[in-house]
């Protein structure tokens, strides 16, 4: 091998390094210098020295200790500097004086065995201060460990305008001194629905690609289950997040049956299950369990991840399409429905009505969402009035919602195939039942 | 993407030792709570195993202990890993606690790559999830 060559082997290894570390890096450093911006620049700059020395001493047998060493120094010195030259930053003075007075060893001050920094990191970076867009692009950053360039990449966007969005949010939360904690009692409740939201958010960018040419982007995904497994293991109290973390593990098992063998979509009930991953499937089901454990002892109804979880463990334990527990996934829909009320879930409740009790309690609910605005331009609103009805034997009808669904449609080739279905409904059924 | 290890070493005849079960039991939680690392077994002596090999059509089973094999198959673990460089780093780490013995690292099999942007059907699918 080149000496290039190991040169980027050593810096690809690196980069795996700070993929994994970084995240804890940043967070006990933000708790010794109140500021997650200063954070990151520091366990950068531990980062530059391991892009210097690891190419030749190897890398170290615990490299996330050495980087933490490494940062700590800088920390210590930063600090100093700051109290000597009596900035703005008073208080990092003091804070070093009282580092210094109660625990002289730094290690113990850094270490952090329960993972409260790393919690204190995510709440952080979801903080309400923060816009949706900067959340997301934060937490990937010094939670998930990506490069600016990797976070451009993967939301099709140019690299400077997640640089400057990063650069902002940093900015917003120095400004608004908001605290490096984790907030208890009736606060923590919403801010832990902004930090599911936006864990949430990254992985259906993944799953449903909303923008660009692929389908499925399944880094994200990975991403996604990543950050929410570690969350997981920081607030094992929660139900919701366990519900979060089953219904993205459900969801991801089933990445691989999503697509034919021509590349073209395979929907839910025409997938091979054989192609489910059952890994991620039984991961799925324990940690649905949890969620309902933990939410049946605090005597609190499911929460709408966990509901929706519980919706995907319906068709994960079904081998066949056939064995689906319609009737229970209908009741999981109307809970869900309670929980989270949305015209998109009122349209999956019909479905699942339709399918547990027949196509007129599927329309009735379906009727009711007709003068819904939100789904004014949704073409599966007709296309699924147009199943019901057609199961109905109502064939004018349905024809007529196909022809709508098809004029909403925004890509060519469902239109096409709603045009299709729409051409193919029998003149006897056009006729009426009687 | 997701990785398979599979650990080989030199069958020892005494069983680990607290202070290694312990070392192995941190690494695993750290991983775990690390969200890399997905399932992980060990492996008892392989006394207790055997081998089945199909050759030409006629099944040939050998019990175990395999003593004639150098090494043994000692466990496994799945990691979800970003990049071959992050599987290495895990691995390495691994290592670091399991002591001297070889890891075979295999990638899994993933979703293939999809095609052209026809996915309304699959965002429908996912809509109420939203």
């Amino acid at each position: 091998m080149s000496t290039a060559d190991a040169h980027r082997d050593a810096h690809r290894a690196i980069e795996a390094v700070w993929r994994i570390e970084s995240a804890k890096l940043i967070a006990g450093l933000a708790r010794l210098v109140r500021d997650v911006g200063l954070a990151e620049d520091l366990a950068q700059d531990a980062l530059v020295v391991a892009l210097e020395k690891w190419p030749e001493s190897g890398v170290p047998a615990n490299p996330g200790a050495w980087l933490m060493a490494v940062a700590k120094r800088r920390a210590i010195d930063a600090l100093r500097r700051d109290t000597r030259l009596e900035r703005k930053h008073a208080e990092l003075g003091v804070e070093l004086e009282a580092l210094e007075r109660t625990a002289p060893d730094l290690d113990t001050a850094l270490d952090d065995p329960v993972g409260d920094d790393l919690l204190r990191l995510v709440f952080t970076c979801c903080h309400p201060v923060l816009s949706t867009e900067a959340r997301v692009a934060l937490t990937l950053r010094l939670l998930g460990g990506l490069t600016t360039e990797e976070i451009a990449r993967a939301f099709l966007v140019p690299t400077a305008t997640i640089a400057q969005r990063i650069v902002r949010a940093k900015r917003t939360l120095a400004e608004a001194r908001v605290p490096f904690e984790v907030p208890r009692g009736a606060e923590l409740a919403a801010r832990l629905a902004s930090v599911l939201q936006v864990i949430y958010l990254v992985f259906n960018e993944g799953y449903t690609a909303s923008a660009g040419d692929d389908w499925v982007r399944p880094a994200l995904c990975e991403d996604a289950l990543r950050l929410g497994r570690i969350l997981a293991g920081l607030a094992v109290e929660e139900p919701e997040v366990h519900g979060l973390v089953a219904l993205m593990e459900i969801q991801a098992s089933r990445l691989r049956a999503r697509v034919g063998p021509g590349g073209e979509p395979v929907l839910l009930l025409d997938q091979d299950r054989g192609r489910w991953d059952q890994l991620l499937i039984r991961r799925g089901l324990a940690a649905l369990a949890r969620a309902e454990a933990l939410a049946g002892a605090r005597r609190e109804a499911l929460g709408p991840y966990a509901l929706q979880a519980a919706i995907a463990a319906c068709h994960a334990r079904a081998r066949t399409p056939a064995e689906t527990d319609w009737p229970r996934i209908a009741a999981l829909y109307d809970a869900l429905a309670e929980a989270a009320p949305s015209p998109v879930v009122e349209l999956n409740r019909a479905v699942a009505l339709a399918m547990a009790f027949g196509p007129a309690a599927g329309l009735a609910v379906v009727d009711g969402l007709a003068s819904e605005k939100a789904l004014a331009s949704y073409h599966l609103l007709p296309a699924v009035r147009a199943d019901f009805l057609l199961k109905l034997g109502r064939g004018a009808e349905a024809r007529a919602e196909l022809e709508r669904a098809a004029a909403l449609a925004g890509n060519a080739r469902e239109r096409a195939l709603l045009l299709a279905r729409a051409a193919a409904v029998p003149l006897s059924a056009a006729a009426g039942p009687e | 993407m997701r990785y398979l290890s599979i650990f080989k070493a030199v069958e020892r005849a005494t069983p680990p030792t607290q202070e290694e079960m312990e070392a192995m039991g941190r690494l695993i939680e750290e991983f775990s709570a690390k969200g890399v690392l997905l399932a992980t077994e060990g492996c008892l002596p392989s006394a207790l195993g055997f081998r089945v090999r199909r050759d030409g059509g006629t099944v040939t089973v050998t019990d175990g202990p395999f003593t004639e094999a150098k090494e043994v198959l000692g466990g496994f673990a799945i990691l979800a890993a970003a990049s071959k460089e992050e599987a290495l780093a895990l691995t390495r780490r691994f290592l670091e606690v399991a002591g001297d013995g070889e890891c075979e690292v295999r990638q899994l099999y993933e979703a293939p790559a999809l095609g052209e942007a026809d996915c309304a059907k699959l965002s429908a699918e996912a809509a109420p999830a939203q």
